[in-house]
């Protein structure tokens, strides 16, 4: 089994280890490099292969490394049906979607780039998949959100596609600290932080007070990410970003990390009235929008991302629906969506490739130039429109299946189920067969067949989809049955057939055909009505978000302006007054206020004589008639102290504070000769006295709390401890030195690189010319090279 | 402040200081002294070579820029911790050799490099800070 576990890592890890080699592989073998770096998918796949009888036979695949022990967090994964299912959709996929921008970016200098976030991505989304403990979960969703905003911005150098990518990484990250919040609360109420093990007390989070707080913050995660209407606006913006990226990420996989989430918690947090209010509320309104907004484009991108919106509602809708047949048929819509969905978007890449536009008016009769394109798009169109023989049909029977039931609700949603799917169709068909039908249209580009890297991939995945509604009882026992049964957290064999039997659900299916049809017939008024229809509407959350943004900005402009106005001794004033506030406050409230000591008796003369020359140094400093002065007479004050820390036997201190007080006069006076000021201090009388009790109480406090510290009893050991043990395991007589390079010594290290980090900031102050330099502005000294 | 008296005394005192600095950084284990200390009389002593002949006279003397000295502190600090883990004890644990050279058992120790580290941290820090300031102009 270790091993095993070993080679699954490996797994895990491989599509990150070919991200990294991505932009060398370009570089050496062009474009064609693509077939190598798909081995690494492609072996990914074939090792989660070897893992289907097992899950098929009810098994779970389990493996993992402690990661942090001391705090119990492991890199585990879990591998149920549902985890197996996306695991093998994506580096299937992946493989396919690798080969294809191969083809799609032939000769695009950014290929190796490209391939190196594709890639990236891919290993992200599949550890998202496998995750059992929370943390890898968060991390590898939050690794998803960087890699779709990195790919959707990939043309970098265009406004929209900058502004898209903001905008996606700005909603699914949001989405990702409510996830986060929503992990927490599971957390915290089941003390379980794997989900694996969180099956086990679903009882007792559906019962939790707090259940509704979870449940609405993993909600926030999940529709984010799955795009549902009120958040559903980035995904079609993300369609900016080159296709294969709209074919694998914004329709196969990572909009479904959402969808994912669901299934998971299905059995956990399903089954509760929220639930099953909550999902089929936001999926059937995101299926009806999504649908409906699908219509009226006419940009294949746009029809698809649109359509896939509607069918990511259509799956919420079923997650929650909460019948047993809505969760087998959430589970065949996923997998035929993905099949279909890649293959149709790879089919509008490879016809802009070819054709050079992707304005479905604009194109016509390709279907003599691109014969094996025609053909996957029309296989792909079909599962999508649900027709018999194809995986879309089996997942359309089952939707009908488990919607169509008699009460009120159920009706309802049975009707938005086949408008929905009506509408699907419709916009299926103009993509398929809309742009290769007619008589042949002129295009911008002289088109043909394109190269085999870019057919591939939709004949593969549309094929599939043919053969998975023929050869159901294969798929069903091998994919179906087991995620259905890991969603419903309860075995649940799936079925159906694809020989229609007479009933209700097929009567449907005709209903929704039939519907579909009537309205491809009459697409272009359709479309009409829609734009009017938006028309009327008026602004969407596309334009909210910005209005949302540009409040923000300026928002935290303002509070800029008023935090940090640009004036130094605003600063200092606020810090002084805070620190006064900090070291007087608590000692009166809570009356720790120190006693007064006894005047001291045993004070010999040279003492007296040095404090007599601090105080001397003090009023010096008080009395200076300039600057410089002030800042010479502030070192006479300084040395008094050393020479008392001599006095009373702290010699290393004494000793640095000698040569940090030598250095401060001598870096203060540097920095005033560099600054444009007057020689002397012009403070009116008013702002002196205001300055002067900021200083006094700050002077005070500081007397309050060491005379406070030094009347307490004294804490002996750890002085005890250092005397005992500096000469016997560190080797070293002089404990100060002792403490800063061995007990201490990371400590040290991280100080120093304070101190030089402070070194290089100051330096970088220094070297800073001022565009507008501004006479007579106050500044004070850089650090004075204290130790921090 | 280029006066004839600070020019004469000055290379004087800063060999005296550096060298100073050296005995106050190495004689730190046992007596007060160590390589923070060491580091601030090191800064100081350029410091005051540059108020006599010029901040491109220091600049010369030391070859290379304070910073990449404080950075090479750094890393020897960074580096005498590491040690310790390659023998299987924790980072920054101290470790020990006795050598004897000319009939002298010598005691030496991850700990005098990381201290050694610490020396020119400070000393590249400061006296890059002071440098900078002295000079007029920008380099």
């Amino acid at each position: 089994m270790a091993d095993q576990a070993a080679v699954t890592l490996l797994c895990l890890f491989l599509p990150f280890l070919a991200a990294v080699l991505a932009p060398a592989v370009i570089r050496a073998f062009g474009h064609a490099g693509s077939w190598l770096l798909a081995l690494a998918p492609l072996l990914s796949f074939l090792h989660f292969l070897t893992f289907l009888p097992e899950v098929a036979d009810g098994g779970v695949v389990t493996g993992g490394f402690a990661w942090v022990p001391s705090l119990n967090l492991s890199f585990s994964w879990f591998l149920d049906g549902l985890s197996l299912t996306f695991a093998l959709l994506i580096t299937g996929i992946g493989t396919l979607i690798v080969l294809y921008s191969g083809g799609y970016m032939k000769g695009h200098p950014q290929l190796g780039r490209f391939l190196c976030f594709i890639l990236l991505f891919m290993g992200a989304m599949l550890g998202l998949v496998v995750s059992d403990s929370f943390l890898m979960l968060f991390v590898y969703w939050e690794l998803t959100s960087i890699t779709s905003f990195l790919l959707i911005g990939f043309d970098h150098e265009r406004e929209a596609a900058r502004r898209s990518a903001l905008q996606a990484l700005v909603v699914t990250g949001l989405g990702g600290l409510s996830l986060l919040a929503g992990l927490i609360f599971l957390w915290n109420m089941t003390g379980v932080t794997q989900l694996s093990l969180l099956v086990h007390v679903g009882d007792g989070l559906r019962e939790s007070p707090f259940y509704l707080a979870a449940l609405i913050l993993l909600l926030g995660g999940a529709f984010t990410k799955s795009a549902q209407f009120p958040f559903h606006f980035w995904l079609p913006n993300a369609m900016e970003a080159p296709t294969p990226v709209s074919a694998y990420l914004h329709s196969a996989t990572m909009v479904k990390a959402g969808v994912y989430l669901l299934m998971r918690l299905n059995p956990v947090m399903g089954a509760t009235p929220a639930w099953e209010i909550l999902l089929p509320l936001f999926g059937g309104v995101t299926l009806i929008a999504g649908a409906f907004l699908a219509i009226r484009q006419t940009d294949l991108k746009l029809m698809l991302a649109y359509t896939t919106m509607a069918s990511l509602g259509l799956l919420v809708m079923l997650t929650g629906f909460g019948t047993p047949h809505a969760i087998e048929a959430a589970v065949l819509y996923l997998v035929a969506h993905s099949l279909f969905k890649g293959a149709l978007f790879m089919v509008a890449g490879l016809v802009d490739h070819e054709a050079g536009t992707r304005e479905v008016t604009k194109l016509g009769g390709l279907r003599s130039v691109m014969p094996i394109t025609f053909v996957a798009a029309l296989l792909a169109a079909l599962s999508m429109g649900g027709l018999p023989l194809f995986l879309g049909f089996l997942a359309k029977e089952e939707i009908y299946y488990a919607l169509a039931h008699g009460d009120l609700r159920a009706m309802l949603f049975t009707l938005v189920a086949i408008v929905g799917n009506g509408l699907m169709l419709v916009v299926g068909f103009t993509v398929a067969l809309k742009p290769f039908l007619g008589p042949h249209v002129e295009t911008p580009k002289h088109a043909h067949e394109g190269p085999l890297l870019m057919w591939l991939g939709p004949a593969v995945l549309a094929g599939l989809g043919l053969l998975g509604g023929i050869f159901s009882g294969i798929a069903h026992r091998f994919v179906s049955t087991p995620m259905a049964s890991a969603v419903a957290g309860e075995l649940r064999p799936v079925d159906i057939t694809t020989i229609p039997h007479l009933g209700m659900p097929l009567l449907l299916s005709v209903v929704t055909v039939a519907f579909g049809v009537a309205v491809y017939l009459q697409i272009d008024r359709a479309r009409a009505m829609m734009v009017r229809l938006l028309a009327a509407i008026g602004n969407g959350p596309d334009r909210g978000f910005d209005h949302v943004i540009s409040g923000l900005v300026r928002l935290s402009v303002a509070v800029t302006r008023m935090v940090q106005p640009g004036r130094l001794e605003i600063y200092v004033t606020a810090t002084f007054i805070f620190l006064a506030l900090t070291l007087l406050v608590p000692p009166f409230v809570y009356g720790e206020l120190p006693e007064l000591p006894a005047w001291p008796t045993d004070v010999l003369f040279h003492e007296w004589a040095i404090i007599l020359l601090a105080v001397i140094g003090l009023f010096a400093v008080l009395r200076a008639s300039d600057r410089l002065t002030a800042i010479v007479s502030l070192g006479i004050q300084g040395f008094a102290v050393a020479v008392i820390f001599l006095l009373f036997g702290a010699a290393d201190l004494s000793f640095t504070q000698f040569m940090v007080e030598t250095l401060s006069v001598v870096i203060l006076a540097l920095v005033m000769t560099r600054l444009r000021l007057s020689p002397r201090d012009h403070r009116p009388l008013g702002q002196m006295l205001f300055d002067a009790t900021i200083a006094i109480s700050c002077g005070l406090g500081f007397t309050l709390m060491l005379m406070k510290s030094t009347q307490g009893p004294f804490n002996a050991h750890l002085t005890e401890f250092f005397n005992a043990y500096s000469k016997v395991i560190a080797h070293g007589a002089n404990v100060v030195n002792v403490i800063i390079v061995d007990f201490r010594g990371t400590d040290t290290l991280g100080e120093i690189g304070v101190v030089m980090i402070t070194g290089l900031a100051v330096l970088a102050l220094i070297r800073v010319r001022p565009r507008n330099p501004l006479p007579q502005t106050r500044v004070e000294a850089p650090a004075d090279g204290d130790r921090p | 402040m280029n006066t004839l008296i600070l020019r004469t005394v000055a290379p004087p005192i800063t060999a005296l200081m550096l060298v100073f600095s050296v005995f106050v950084l190495l004689r730190g284990h046992n007596e007060p002294g160590g390589g923070f200390i060491g580091g601030l009389i090191a800064a100081s002593a350029l410091a005051i070579y540059g108020i006599a002949y010029g901040v491109s006279a220091v600049r010369r003397a030391i070859r290379f820029h304070p910073m990449a000295i404080a950075g090479f502190g750094l890393l020897v600090a960074t580096l005498s911790g590491f040690v310790s883990v390659f023998v299987g004890v924790p980072f920054m644990t101290g470790l020990w050799i006795y050598p004897r050279i000319f009939g002298v058992e010598l005691p030496l120790a991850t700990v005098i490099s990381f201290d050694i580290g610490v020396y020119f941290v400070v000393l590249g820090s400061i006296a890059s800070i002071a440098l900078a300031l002295e000079e007029r102009e920008f380099d």
